[in-house]
């Protein structure tokens, strides 16, 4: 309760893909290829594109910040009333690509979260909901 | 899944409990009696779903003169929102799927 608001979290993915990284790319800007590993999406490779991804627990809605083919791209990702950053590097090695996912957030403020957001709440406990739902 | 987490889901699993989990949350600290009637229950049982919220953690009571006033424990919530752990598992798992995707691809 008493951490500051501002307190980044980042979570960091990285892995060596025996693929080459135009390859990588398709998967990471085509949507019917972003469908089959991450989520139903209308996502375009366009800076300032406003996008989202949907799955059966919700919707997180994104932004494009920026994109240099085979190289690097980042959006945002809002869900839960949480905004964070998501940047991809791809890094060619000698066996494929370097792959490299950071996603930059903020520690949800007890206060901002739950008493300030206006949707966080419904998708929060609808999310619970469906877990609870595996659990049983 | 650990057991704080059981206890959380279950306790917020049922309607009526998590709205008045929820209106603690919104609206600050309220009496029993205040519950009650935005909660379309009975007094006792407002009171019974009070206790199991604070059983989990989740509630705390103060007593002042013949009133018990009750507030959200957000703390007790923690558990669940353990937002970088939950998203490093989301995107291992993406990483995989992703794997498997690019096997199947053309090149």
């Amino acid at each position: 309760m008493s951490e500051p608001a501002s307190e980044a979290r980042t979570v960091v993915v990285e892995r060596e893909v025996a693929f080459p990284p135009e390859k990588i790319w398709r998967a990471l800007t085509q949507p019917h290829l972003i469908e089959e590993w991450l989520m139903k999406n209308d996502f375009k490779p366009v800076v300032d594109h406003r996008f989202n991804l949907r799955a059966d627990w919700g919707a997180v809605d994104c932004r494009v910040l920026a994109i240099e083919p085979n190289k690097t791209l980042s959006y945002t990702w809002a869900a839960y009333g949480l905004e964070s950053v998501v940047t991809w590097t791809l890094t060619p090695t000698s066996t494929g690509t370097h792959l490299r996912m950071e996603q930059s957030g903020f520690r949800p403020d007890q206060q901002q979260a739950y008493q300030g957001a206006k949707y966080g709440w419904q998708q929060f406990f609808t999310n619970l909901e469906k877990v609870l739902a595996r659990i049983d | 899944m650990p057991r704080t987490h059981d206890i959380l889901f279950r306790t917020l699993a049922d309607p009526t409990r998590r709205a008045i989990f929820e209106r603690l949350c919104r609206d600050g600290e309220q009496t029993v009696g205040a519950l009650t009637a935005r909660a379309g229950v009975s007094q006792p049982a407002v009171s019974k779903h009070l206790g199991v919220l604070r059983q989990a953690g989740l509630v705390r009571d103060r007593h002042e003169g013949r009133q018990t006033h009750y507030s959200a424990q957000l703390g007790a919530l923690a558990p669940l929102i353990d937002w970088t752990s939950q998203m490093a598992g989301f995107w291992q798992n993406r990483f995989d799927r992703l794997e498997d995707l690019l096997k199947r691809m053309d090149q």
